[in-house]
């Protein structure tokens, strides 16, 4: 075989909208390093890709949606949760995965990322957080670490930071995993593993914004960040999720914290409603045109 | 088509109109909402968190209506038919998803049982103050249409009615009842399923791969494929091309707001839905839409009484305004009355139409209650001078 | 001809309902006009409850009750509340037991039934409302009696059919051997008093 006979096809390249590339995320950035893992983690199932949606909200995160080959659904700042929520119940056989970033699904999000844990809604939820409103220049998030440097904390930050892991746990989240951009495999077989999950199944991905929060907190490149993520990464699965928290030069806590089984929303429905529920089979044509019901 | 007939409560009623609202909607084909609780809306939601299950759909409870107001869009996308019921706070809090249903062109219908405000003003008492929210409450351009009832009955009907038009045109209805017309009961009749006409979803008519979403034939309104469909949907709040990609630059932004607006301006007839009476010849013309037209009919009947010659133009769909019809109203008639329960919304559309051709007279009321026949019929007195 | 209606008493004497059946009879059963509102404010909660019905034989347009012509008053609160809204020459019906007449209007026509006692006879307190409902009909003839039993019967789960049928035969009875000796009217009428209004 000659080599210009060979044809390097990418598997992932089908699962992206060629027609979309290049994206808008910047050199040295983590979501598409993520996008490439969960590409992957959904090559490798036994899902009907017709049949799967990804829903996103507003930020570079946000984007992730628009550049899947699925059906891709960009919606509101902070909705992508509820949406997707409609989605599915709406239509149980979809698969829906939400991926969006930390300001979108913790803060102006917040809210529907609590409920949708507690309703257990069956939704993957993968919150890219890289610490900061990058969309929008580089302004202090929920997430921001410690006395973090951004646009709008130029003395440095002074709010804590949410530690996510033990918000969705606490709200009853099937599954809960953080990784950072780093661990493309482990994050590709935790991706895997929540796929199969039935029920609120959510990622965080530690991913650096080499143009923002590495910039103005002088943590170099992105290199750079891959190093650090290596170097202060402890791998802990089960691990108690309050014991997760992020602190600025502190370890990152990475691994699957949380995996139980619990009913999700629509069985629990079912179940509850008993004989109130009725299925409603979709009426053929002729039925249309003659307005007849199935049922006589 | 025809509606379903599992889903129709055919018989006579002596039921409320917030939940004739709630039968219309299953009526109209409507399985699936999601809402907050707010009064005075939320009976509409009580009754249809107990009848959807019975035919396969589902209510769902929100954590707050920003969830509400987009979750029914997710419902939509998933092939349903969906819709939110809310009350002022409520509406006012789901005005960015108006706009998202705007842009992504997503049919479905925002009821809002209209209470006395700002804020939270009065929670059980009726006004008619959201009538400017219903057309401009979403940041940018972009058309609606709302459809006001007067009555329970109207209540179930016209709910079918927004049904249909946000279908038709792909838009999302605004269904702007208030407090009074809600929580007032009065006979209902609900027809036979086969009696009822349904305007079915416009569904794509090509294969995956040949077909646009956001490509519009004659009629400038796309038609629509759903998740789950094999058409790898791409549908997003920001400036899009035919393919709903988004494309961020004049041009594009051009040409998805001016077809947007364009498809509503064009059925501009069309969507001129209103109740005459007696306007050939009238010196004065009362304007009125929602449970004040019934007061206005009081008013006018005791107008008449009296010998002048008043004639009843009755707004059932409020947006799009029926600009011609005012145009064409104004020079013939002394004066143009219009109550309306806000400290005059409405009135400055009819201003802004009769152009000066005629006096336009406001009888404003900050609500709470009706206004009183006499306030009205001292207006037409005014008008008729 | 058009009548406003008001029935007012506290909670859990099927107020509501009693107005819903009357409302129902002369919408659907009657072939006329019937247009009921409900009280929902914060006064509505607190055990007052209250229901006001338009009825014509044309289409009601101003929806509220603002006058009662007939007004049926369950609780003295009721009483005290709503009797000075009445026309002056409206008819009063009132669960006798439970509400003491001062104040009245002076033209007002007054009939009294001990309801709840009726309805404790029929074994179920709860049914005093279809009793006040079988009064209102022989009194006022405000709706047909056919047309309200049948609301009766539509109204209420078909285990309690019977007993709600008895309850209003029970009522509609007594009412009409009160008509032969007319309205009670108490000895000492003082006028209206000082009544906060319902706006």
């Amino acid at each position: 075989m000659s080599t210009t006979d060979f044809v390097v096809h990418n598997p992932v390249e089908d699962l992206l909208r060629q027609d979309r590339v290049p994206t808008i995320w910047c050199p040295g950035c983590g979501i598409g390093t993520t996008v490439n893992s969960f590409a992957h983690a959904l090559l490798g199932q036994d899902i009907d890709l017709s049949k799967t949606a990804i829903v996103s909200g507003i930020g570079c995160s946000g984007r992730v949606s628009g550049y899947m080959n699925l059906d891709s659904f960009h919606t509101t700042h902070g909705r992508a949760i509820p949406f997707a929520t409609g989605l599915k119940l709406a239509n149980p056989e979809l698969t829906v995965i939400v991926y969006s970033g930390d300001g979108d699904l913790t803060s102006i999000g917040g809210n529907h990322l609590i409920h949708a844990a507690r309703r257990n809604i069956d939704l993957m939820v993968v919150c890219v957080n890289n610490m900061i409103y990058a969309m929008t220049g580089g302004q202090a998030a929920a997430t921001t670490p410690g006395s973090s440097m951004s646009t709008t904390t130029p003395y440095g930050a002074f709010e804590p930071e949410l530690n996510m892991p033990q918000l969705v746990d606490a709200a009853g989240a099937c599954f809960v995993a953080r990784w950072t951009s780093f661990h493309v495999m482990q994050l590709e077989r935790t991706m895997a593993k929540a796929l199969k999950k039935k029920g609120l199944r959510f990622i965080e991905i530690l991913s650096p914004c080499p143009t923002y929060f590495q910039r103005k907190n002088n943590l170099g490149d992105a290199l750079t960040a891959m190093v650090d993520y290596k170097k202060r990464s402890k791998i802990k699965h089960g691990c108690h999720t309050w014991e997760t928290a992020l602190e600025p030069g502190g370890d990152i806590i990475v691994g699957e914290f949380v995996d139980r089984e619990r009913e999700d929303y629509l069985t629990r429905m079912r179940r509850q409603l008993g004989s109130h529920y009725s299925e409603f089979p979709e009426q053929t044509e002729e039925e249309i045109s003659e307005g007849a019901c199935s049922e006589c | 088509m025809h509606a379903d007939q599992r889903c129709v409560l055919t018989g006579t009623h002596f039921i409320n109109g917030d939940a004739a609202c709630c039968e219309g909607a299953l009526s109209a084909g409507a399985r699936f909402a999601a809402g907050y609780p707010i009064t005075p809306s939320t009976e509409i939601v009580e009754r249809f968190s107990a009848r959807a299950p019975q035919v396969g759909g589902l209510f769902i409870q929100m954590e707050d209506e920003l969830a509400s107001s987009i979750a029914l869009q997710g419902m939509v996308w998933a092939g349903q038919k969906s819709f939110t019921v809310t009350s002022g706070p409520g509406y006012s809090l789901m005005m960015e998803h108006i706009g998202y249903a705007a842009i992504t062109e997503t049919p479905c219908v925002f009821v809002d049982v209209q209470r006395g405000g700002p804020s939270t003003g009065l929670p059980t008492l009726p006004a008619q103050g959201d009538m400017m929210q219903a057309r401009w409450g979403s940041h940018g351009d972009y058309l609606t249409i709302a459809l006001t009832p007067n009555s329970p009955q109207e209540c179930y009907s016209l709910t079918i009615k927004a049904f249909n038009l946000a279908e038709q045109f792909r838009v999302p209805v605004m269904f702007m009842m208030d407090e009074c017309v809600g929580h007032m009961t009065e006979k209902v009749v609900i027809p036979k399923a086969e009696e009822i006409e349904i305007y079915p979803r416009r569904l794509a008519s090509k294969p995956p791969g040949e077909f646009n979403l956001f490509e519009a034939g004659e009629d400038l309104v796309p038609e629509m494929a759903h998740a789950g469909e094999g058409y790898k949907v791409y549908v997003t709040g920001l400036t899009h091309d035919k393919r709903g990609y988004p494309v961020l630059n004049p041009k594009a932004q051009h040409e998805l707001v001016t077809r947007q607006f364009e498809k509503i301006r064009r059925a501009a007839d069309e969507l001129t839905i209103v109740e005459t009476e007696e306007i050939e010849g009238a010196d004065v013309v009362v304007v009125s839409y929602g449970i004040t037209s019934r007061v206005a009919q009081r008013a006018i009947q005791m107008a008449r009484d009296k010998g002048l010659k008043v004639g009843k133009l009755r707004l059932i769909c409020v947006w799009p305004f029926p600009e011609k019809l005012i145009r064409e109203l104004a020079p013939k008639v002394k004066a143009l009355v219009m109550p309306e329960l806000n400290m005059g919304q409405m009135v400055l559309e009819l201003e802004r139409c009769a152009g000066g051709k005629c006096q336009v007279i406001s009888v404003p009321h900050a609500g709470g209650t009706v206004h009183k026949p006499a306030d009205i019929l001292a207006a037409i007195e005014r008008g008729a001078r | 001809m058009l009548k406003e209606i008001r029935i007012a008493g506290f909670g859990g004497q099927g107020v509501i309902l009693s107005a819903h059946i009357v409302g129902r009879a002369v919408s659907i059963h009657q072939g006329g006009y019937a247009t009921m509102t409900q009280n929902y404010g914060p006064e509505a909660r607190g055990g007052a409850a209250s229901a006001a019905l338009m009825v014509s034989d044309q289409p009601v347009l101003f929806p509220y009750v603002t006058h009662p012509d007939i007004l049926v008053v369950l609780s003295q609160e009721a009483y005290t509340r709503y009797a000075p809204e009445m026309k002056s020459d409206g008819v009063l019906l009132v669960e006798e037991d439970l509400v003491r007449l001062e104040n009245l209007p002076p033209q007002a026509r007054v009939y009294g039934i001990p309801a709840t006692r009726i309805a404790e006879e029929l074994g179920k307190k709860m049914v005093l409302n279809v009793v006040m409902v079988g009064f209102f009909c022989a009194i006022t003839k405000a709706v047909d009696r056919e047309a309200c039993l049948k609301a009766v019967s539509d109204s209420v789960p078909e285990r309690f059919r019977k007993l709600n049928t008895e309850a209003f035969d029970r009522g509609f009875q007594f009412g009409e051997e009160l008509l032969l000796k007319g309205p009670a009217k108490e000895e000492q009428t003082v006028g209206v008093g000082a009544v906060e209004s319902d706006d």
